[in-house]
């Protein structure tokens, strides 16, 4: 049996519906606009300290499995659904996304209207919410709003110890701030031995390796917070090729001396076009991010803008003119999302040095 | 790249007599191309046999010619006319044929008229069955196995090597006419004798059936600058054995994971690259439920009946932006008509989703063959859109207009449960109705799935609305 439940939004908006488990729900509330994938976004560690809407109506229609799983569980703080699926079918199928949910824990409110959800933070913004069960009453709800933003979310995420993919090609450093599954295959099927390290590795651990490039992950919440990781970079580029993806884009930035800012209600989905500026090529991208390097910051710093979104214009990719450090602000790796855009890591490649 | 400057007249090869698999449907498209070209200050000629139709009033094109649809009017046309270009991707296979046969008879060459849009090359590597094999081949989509015959005899050699059942679709037909499934040799020879007639080069192909499989569609637009997008994908709820024209279609697909829709996306967009197609295409696909495995199965080089129904499904207008597209433009140049803010180089991510029903004319046809197949035999459909898929199918099924208001014929209470059991093997247009009186009958879910392929996901949501309305 299935509990009632309710969202409540920072301004004040309340929206009832059945919560699974019984555990609340405290976070910022944003929404992803794929139509398939729910199990890879709720994988997808930059979703940590966030409650996720789902705005297409049926979700958990194909089950889940141990396959489209991103990293070793899941981080993000709720679920928003408007149909959760109790008969899931597709061959792959080994678990129903009720039953995922349950076990691991995730709160989730289903049931409740997630195009009026979705347009509230259009319109309003990225907010805080909370999930709770339907009697909880006034006082406690305070509470939760009064919880302080966490700050911590990469340091929750990374991985704990180092770890080594073995290979025979070229040998890239991986600094996870919150790394997906699929870069890390994506990397290993092109031949890399990888080696991963936290997100708090100094530039003197990673040169150690000598390794033959540097790969930054994405990762969740505000790059600002892991000032730490800005000051490794710096100390990174110029050393060894790098390529960095989602928060890796933002960090390269900021070590740049360029800014980031937070968007209204940024992009996550599986169909943001993005206009290559190299190419003249339209992409369909898999993106996260709720962060954005500014453009105007960019101009007295040696980087080129390469990539941009056709929806909004900001700023989707960049280039240094001297050295060989590219990043981009989406999912090449996509899972989910399209596969449009894998010729990013084959750029790394590219960079690597010859003969390795 | 902005417009091409030099058109200023443009031929518009209209939809035609309203055929099954050839509806109004073009007539929607047509007149979304004529008022694009028009838009950009180009003269548009339509020529269209069919004067019961949006496109050919006076406001639409600047000079409409009401003749018959056959070579010879259309070559005196362009003789009198001398348009710069013509638009034949967007009036359903009749408009593409003619394209087809004035290109090969020197007719738009000796006028110096351009063929927009889809280049001839690629519109005969998508329809000649020869040679989108060897295209397929060549991109490694895998199709089934398959050879193309003009005699029975070939046929029949094909047919004892592989195996039944097997599927008969004649070369350069609309809506599978004169096609079919076929379980044995007899059935061969008569649907083989029967589709040669049909085929205007008088080829059929003979394959092997994946009957039973997922149907899966994705509707795709690509630019002269090698832009794609998907603008929709769609699922049958029927799977594959009966024509996607007669089977109850939602789109988006629902029962596909992640890694299955991209897997088919990045299929539809090699297809639509490799055949060079600038304007809409769309691609049907069978897929294993219990595999990744997948064959393509049929791709549209043109504007479609489906391209139509995702046009309507997602607010994304095919064939206005083909149109565009067609005369020069890039998608990401191409305003969304949606939004009028974005570039229509995006896809479309819905919210809700849509169900598509076919409408039979069996009640003015009493004595008709009520079975489908291949060949496809609604002369209409209607779309609902809900946010829920038992929303969408109940406002589907009430606007049929077929005297029922819910998934319930009365008659089909008269039956006894064996009766109804026996009668889910049968593929009419009833059978859903059917599924949900078994589902009233108890009939457990996964029995109804091994006789009727449905997929146990769509079967479990007409459950649901059974027991919600006994309830």
């Amino acid at each position: 049996m299935y509990m009632k439940g309710k969202l409540i939004l920072e301004d004040g908006s309340v929206f009832y519906g059945n919560l699974v488990g019984d555990s609340v729900a405290v976070g910022e509330v944003v929404f992803n606009t794929g139509m398939t994938g729910y199990q890879e976004i709720l994988t997808d560690p930059s979703y940590c300290g966030q409650i996720v809407a789902l705005t297409y109506p049926l979700i958990g229609n194909y089950g889940v499995a141990d396959l489209f799983q991103q990293s070793r569980k899941s981080f993000v703080r709720g679920f928003i659904i408007s149909e959760l699926c109790e008969d899931p079918s597709n061959y792959q199928c080994e678990n129903t996304l009720t039953k995922y949910l349950t076990e691991n824990k995730i709160p989730c409110i289903y049931g409740v209207d997630t195009r009026a959800i979705t347009r509230r933070i259009r319109s309003n913004g990225t907010m805080k919410g909370v999930i709770v069960p339907e009697d909880t009453n006034e006082e406690e709800v305070k509470k939760y709003f009064s919880v302080l933003p966490e700050m911590q979310e990469v340091k929750e995420v990374t991985t704990p110890e180092v770890y080594v993919m073995d290979n025979q090609g070229p040998h890239i450093v991986v600094m996870d701030f919150g790394i997906k599954r699929n870069i890390l295959h994506s990397l290993h099927n092109l031949g890399c031995k990888l080696t991963v390290l936290p997100a708090d590795a100094t530039s003197e651990e990673i040169l150690k390796l000598n390794p033959d490039g540097i790969f930054l992950s994405n990762g969740p919440g505000d790059p600002k917070d892991v000032p730490y990781a800005i000051e490794t970079i710096k100390e990174l580029i110029g050393k060894k090729p790098i390529f960095g993806i989602c928060l890796g884009h933002q960090l390269i930035a900021l070590a740049l001396g360029a800014d980031t800012y937070k968007m209204k209600f940024g992009h996550r989905g599986s169909n943001q076009p993005v206009k290559n500026l190299l190419t003249g090529r339209v992409h369909i991208t898999s993106q996260n991010h709720g962060y954005a390097v500014e453009e105007a910051s960019l101009e007295n710093i040696d980087v080129c803008i390469t990539h941009r979104s056709v929806n909004d214009n900001t700023v989707e990719g960049m280039r240094h003119k001297n050295l060989p450090v590219f990043s981009v602000q989406y999912h090449p790796e996509a899972s989910p999302g399209p596969d449009d855009n894998t010729y990013l890591f084959d750029e790394f490649m590219a960079l690597l040095p010859k003969g390795v | 790249m902005p417009k091409k400057e030099y058109l200023k007249k443009v031929m518009v090869i209209g939809s035609g007599p309203i055929v099954i698999g050839q509806a109004a449907e073009f007539d929607y498209a047509g007149t979304q191309a004529c008022r694009a070209l028009k838009e950009e200050g180009l003269e548009v000629v339509l020529v269209n046999s069919n004067p019961a139709t949006i496109m050919t009033d006076t406001n639409v094109a600047d000079r409409v010619y009401i003749e018959p649809l056959t070579p010879d009017f259309l070559e005196a046309i362009i003789a009198k006319e001398r348009p710069d270009g013509l638009l034949a991707t967007l009036g359903g296979q009749a408009g593409l044929n003619l394209a087809v046969n004035l290109y090969e008879n020197g007719v738009l060459s000796n006028f110096n008229v351009e063929l927009l849009g889809t280049s001839l090359e690629a519109i005969k590597k998508a329809e000649d069955r020869e040679l989108f094999k060897a295209t397929m081949q060549s991109i490694g989509q895998p199709i089934p196995e398959s050879i193309t015959v003009e005699d029975v005899e070939s046929a029949c050699d094909f047919a004892r090597e592989i195996g039944y059942p097997i599927i008969v679709r004649p070369a350069y037909t609309m809506g599978g006419a004169g096609g079919g499934i076929v379980n044995n040799e007899s059935e061969l020879i008569d649907v083989v004798i029967r589709g040669l007639k049909y085929s205007m080069i008088g080829q059929v192909l003979v394959e092997r059936s994946v009957a039973g499989w997922k149907e899966i569609e994705y509707e795709v637009m690509r630019d002269a600058a090698d832009n794609c997008i998907v603008v929709c994908n769609m699922e049958n709820f029927d799977p594959v054995g009966i024509h996607t024209g007669d089977s109850i279609v939602v789109a988006p697909s629902q029962t596909l994971s992640d890694h299955e829709y991209q897997m088919l996306r990045t299929a539809s967009l090699n297809i639509i690259r490799e055949l060079g197609i600038e304007g809409g295409c769309n691609a049907q696909y069978a897929l294993d439920p219990h595999s990744n495995q997948y064959y393509v199965i049929e791709v549209n080089p043109r504007v479609s009946r489906s391209s139509a129904l995702a046009s309507k499904a997602t607010g994304y207008p095919i064939a206005k932006v083909a149109s565009k597209i067609a005369i020069g433009y890039h998608l990401d140049e191409i305003q969304n008509a949606v939004t009028k803010k974005t570039m229509a180089c995006f896809e479309p991510t819905l919210d809700y989703l849509v169900v598509k029903f076919p409408r039979w004319p069996f009640d003015k046809f009493m004595f008709a063959d009520r079975l489908l197949g291949t060949q496809m035999k609604a002369t209409g459909e209607v779309m609902s859109i809900d946010r829920s898929f038992e929303g969408a199918l109940l406002k589907a099924v009430r606007s049929l207009e077929i005297g029922v208001n819910h998934l319930q014929i009365p008659e089909m209470a008269k039956l006894s449960t064996e009766e109804v059991h026996k009668k889910l093997n049968v593929a009419n247009d009833e059978r859903i109705f059917m599924i949900a009186e078994a589902l009233r009958r108890d009939i457990p879910v996964d029995e109804i799935h091994k006789i009727t392929s449905v997929n146990t996901f769509f079967l479990n949501k007409i459950k649901g609305i059974v027991a919600m309305r006994r309830n």
